[in-house]
């Protein structure tokens, strides 16, 4: 509003207006250089002629693309049949991602509920509590998964200690021990935000449904739900994207069988075997990707916004 | 007012747009040396912004601000000897009072134990030396108003502005503080521009008053002027309660304009120029000007029937229906009860008026 | 007390499953603090307490790859946090103060970029950029990606803060003779202090953590210690890693506890 700026106490403002582009020029130089600059190479990269021993040739090539989505056959000489290898990579990535995203949904939305349900003063210690582990190295937390997941691991001790269990379970090297490092990897993304959506839902909604005969049951489904989507939604995809083209869970809690997208694309870059303009197209698909479900949840939050006015 | 009197702060056909949005309509006024001034309005009338232009947070669209002679609408606010005391008061949170009082004085080239030495003095005029050394969050709202005033009289502006910096203060201590200001203004003799929107504020502590509204200047005058005179339906309704009602000018004669109301009641207002016979325009009447008998007392009574009495504390308000015509709000004042009657809901009586007490409006 | 009062908001077993979500989060960190203090040369067999490990990460084997490991990464951690936040700063106070612009969201797009982007991607994409103008690998390339990398980490706590902060402060300044300039370290900076020191500190961390792109853009022979660990990891979980990644792992939670206790002193109230 036009008013707005005269009351004073606003906070984006306009006092260093003169300044701004001063201000940004070393974000704008250091990420266009280091972060824009190099996926633009990769683009290019991914359009070049493989190096034998790592590294480009530079002529231009399709043979990248060609590798991915194409089967010509034992000699390479046959015409386009639809290779399923590597797009059963990805199948098996989106798979696993979304499977860790429902997990984390299934724990994260009563953990977020009920962290943001407690006395406003303890919130942020709940919150706390919560997000420690994600400022633990990646590595050390999926190293520690694997080490508690082991045949020999303390867990299967404890459960056969317990007489539960006769024979360890066989967990690390499943698919199911990826979904479990992947849940550990990204849990908090899930939680914030459905704990700032219920965080600001106005509980009087919930005791209005209740006074018309509403069950706790249908309340939760007909009247909250609907009122926190934005926040369920974008915490799905906080953990969705970052765990399609997650590399140490699957690596490390996986193994062979499991192979992850992330995998095949380190693979083309370690040692001798490995084809760059290949690893450089699977990261540009696997980009394409995530911008197309980010620029879709950027269009849904964007209409959730204008809906609440 | 003498013709030697300095002009403070002239602003001269000062236009301000957001975009399209006029926030201030070409308004000129000019603010004299050594006086407390109040820009009053409704929120969203344009004063604040007119200050924050004198300021200097604000570019002016068109027009000029002088200060003292001096043009100042292209200095930035650092350049200007004006200083605010803004409405949260805005005290640094990261420093002591005393440092903040001193900041003034050290931005313009003062040594630091200088700045403290007479932020030190400022602190004792507002008696407030005992908290020198704390942050402002550990002092009272009434407190930090008092810091803030101390800071922005610190550097002795030239003229001190003061975003309705009492808003934020209970009733007790808004008054308090508008006697205090008062007499800061009168020791100090700086030349204070006030911005509220609460009209008994307004009257109380200004020697003028510039109503505005919707970015226009409605009525420039003393307290009385203000009160006793309004010019328009705005400032008639704005300040204090009144009975506005529609009347018809019958006759005009020596000043006196002779009207009727609805339901064939006839009244003497005063004329105002531009009303002319047959005109169809509002009155003004204050509640107090007013007062209930049992049988007429002069030409201009009434007579009509009370509805309702209403127990306000100092005074009694009594709303009163004239016969097959409007409205009236009688106020007797509690003391006065002695010599002015109070009627039972639904008896008759007459209400009087004193001579004058009716003004006419332009819109 | 007789009956329970009905209660609107609370849902049988969300508590129970906010308890197993802590669980799952902790239990394998409890399970490596307290098996790195194991005196058992075997992984799973407990044979009382003992520093061992830790003693071995010092003196041991591989002490010598894990003290350079060690040296690189907090240099690279210091001087990449201090950049990313000072870059940070400057762009929170261009984004917050500059009024509007055509370019505002655009470079939000720019600095949030290596948020959206996966970090494989990332790492893929700076090796191939590096190669491409002939960088050697080395700690100067991993130095130049955790730059980047961390500035959005840096950008948005200091950000958020300084969307906290009143203009009213800046204009009581100005108004008081302050130039600009002056507004902005007399003022400013030191209420965005507490944003700054968590930007700092989380941007420290990221790039202490950081593997992916790491272990694409380092040069042969040049380790940081989770490339290091990674690799010892490759041979199968041995003891001196579960010292090594407690003690990290120390590391982590004291930033964070501090950002945590930094963020919520408000020193605008």
């Amino acid at each position: 509003m036009a008013g707005g700026a005269a009351s004073g106490g606003s906070a984006n403002t306009d006092t260093y207006k003169e300044a701004r582009t001063w201000l940004l020029l070393p974000a704008w130089v250091t990420l266009s250089i280091l972060v824009l600059a190099p996926v633009g190479m990769m683009l290019v990269y991914s359009f070049l002629t493989k190096e034998f021993r790592g590294g480009v040739v530079w002529e231009f090539s399709f043979a990248a693309y060609d590798q991915f989505f194409c089967d010509r056959g034992l000699f390479g000489d046959e015409p386009c049949a639809i290779e399923w290898t590597y797009v059963t990579i990805f199948w098996r990535s989106i798979w696993q991602a979304a499977a860790a995203t429902l997990l984390s949904l299934a724990i994260g939305f009563p953990t977020a509920y009920f962290i943001a349900t407690r006395p406003e003063r303890m919130r942020p210690v709940w919150v706390f509590l919560i997000t420690i582990p994600y400022w633990v190295n990646l590595l050390i937390r999926t190293v520690s998964m694997k080490f508690l997941l082991r045949d020999q691991g303390p867990l299967n001790d404890a459960l056969i200690g317990m007489g539960l269990i006769d024979s360890p379970l066989h967990i690390v090297n499943t698919n199911f021990a990826v979904q479990l490092g992947l849940f550990y990897s990204y849990l908090p993304f899930m939680v914030l935000p459905i704990y700032a959506a219920v965080e600001r839902y106005n509980f009087s909604l919930s005791e209005a449904a209740a006074d018309l005969y509403a069950s706790k049951f249908t309340t939760l489904r007909r009247i909250l739900l609907p009122a926190v989507k934005p926040g369920v939604i974008a915490g799905c995809i906080l953990v969705f994207v970052p765990s399609m083209g997650s590399f140490l869970a699957p690596d490390l809690l996986g193994g062979a069988k499991n192979f992850m997208i992330g995998s095949l694309i380190e693979e083309q870059f370690k040692g001798n075997a490995g084809n760059w303009p290949f690893g450089a197209a699977a990261s540009m698909i696997l980009l394409t990707m995530v911008l197309i479900l980010l620029m879709l949840f950027a269009r849904q939050q964007a209409k959730a916004e204008k809906a609440e006015g | 007012m003498s013709d030697r009197e300095q002009i403070a702060i002239d602003v001269r056909d000062a236009v301000k747009r957001y975009g399209d949005f006029t926030a201030l309509k070409r308004i000129s006024l000019s603010i004299m040396d050594n006086e407390f001034f109040t820009l009053l309005g409704p929120s969203g009338c344009g004063k604040t912004t007119l200050l924050r232009m004198i300021a200097g947070f604000e570019d002016v669209t068109e027009g000029a601000i002088f200060l003292y002679g001096d043009e100042i609408e292209t200095l930035p606010p650092n350049k200007r000897p004006v200083n605010t005391v803004f409405q949260n008061y805005a005290l640094f949170p990261h420093m002591t009072i005393l440092d903040n009082v001193g900041f003034g004085l050290e931005m313009r080239g003062k040594s630091k134990s200088e700045a403290r030495r007479k932020a030190g003095e400022m602190l004792e005029l507002v008696q407030l030396s005992q908290f020198a050394a704390r942050k402002p969050s550990q002092l009272s709202g009434g407190q930090q108003q008092r810091v803030a005033l101390a800071r922005a009289l610190a550097p002795q502006p030239k003229v001190l502005l003061l975003d309705e910096p009492l808003s934020a203060l209970d009733l007790k201590l808004r008054k308090a503080m508008q006697l205090e200001l008062k007499h800061l203004q009168r020791e100090t003799g700086i030349t204070f521009i006030f911005v509220t929107h609460d009209q008994e504020e307004a009257l109380t502590m200004s020697d003028r008053i510039a109503v505005m509204s919707a970015g226009e200047l409605q009525q420039l005058g003393a307290p009385t002027d203000i009160y006793e005179r309004p010019h328009n339906m705005f400032v008639a309704d704005f300040i204090g309660e009144t009975n506005l009602l529609e009347v018809s000018v019958d006759a005009i004669d020596d000043g006196r304009a002779t009207c009727h109301l609805g339901g064939g009641h006839q009244l003497t207002c005063n004329a105002v120029d531009g009303i002319g016979v047959g005109a169809k325009v509002h009155m003004s009447i204050r509640p107090e000007r007013l007062y209930m008998s049992g049988a007429p007392e002069r030409d201009g009574s009434l007579h009509g029937r009370v509805k309702e009495n209403i127990f306000i504390g100092t005074d009694i308000t009594t709303i009163v229906a004239l016969d097959e015509g409007p409205d009236f709000v009688v106020r007797t004042s509690n003391s006065d009860r002695g010599n002015k009657r109070i009627f039972e809901p639904g008896s008759e009586m007459f209400v009087n008026m004193e001579l004058g007490a009716a003004r006419l409006l332009v819109d | 007390m007789a009956s329970k009062q009905f209660d609107i908001k609370s849902y049988t077993g969300f508590k129970s499953i906010t308890l197993l979500c802590l669980a799952v989060l902790y239990a394998p960190l409890l399970v490596v603090t307290i098996y790195s203090f194991n005196a058992s040369q075997s992984l799973t067999n407990w044979e009382g307490l003992s520093l061992r490990w830790y003693a071995d990460v010092f003196t041991g084997p591989e002490s010598a790859k894990f003290k350079s490991a060690a040296w690189n990464s907090f240099v690279i951690a210091i001087i990449a946090a201090t950049l990313a936040t000072t870059i940070a700063t400057l762009a929170a106070t261009a984004m917050v103060r500059g009024g509007k612009f055509r370019l505002r969201t655009v470079s939000f797009g720019l600095i949030s970029l290596p948020l959206m982007v996966p970090e494989i991607v990332t790492a893929v994409a700076t090796l191939i950029f590096f190669n491409a103008i002939g960088f050697d690998r080395g700690v100067m390339t991993i130095l130049l990606a955790h730059i980047a990398f961390c500035i959005p980490f840096a950008y948005l706590p200091i950000s958020a803060r300084m969307q906290g902060i009143e203009d009213s402060y800046e204009q009581a300044a100005l108004d008081l003779y302050a130039t600009k300039r002056q507004a902005f370290t007399r003022i400013l900076l030191p209420l965005m202090m507490p944003g700054i020191i968590s930007g700092f500190l989380l941007a420290f961390i990221v790039s202490l953590d950081d593997f992916i792109i790491t272990n694409f853009v380092k040069g042969a022979g040049v380790e940081t210690l989770p490339t290091a660990i990674f690799g010892s990891v490759k041979q199968g979980i041995k003891p001196n890693i579960m010292a090594i990644s407690t003690m990290l792992l120390g590391v982590s939670v004291v930033m964070v506890t501090i950002s945590y206790l930094v963020g919520k002193s408000d020193n605008t109230k």
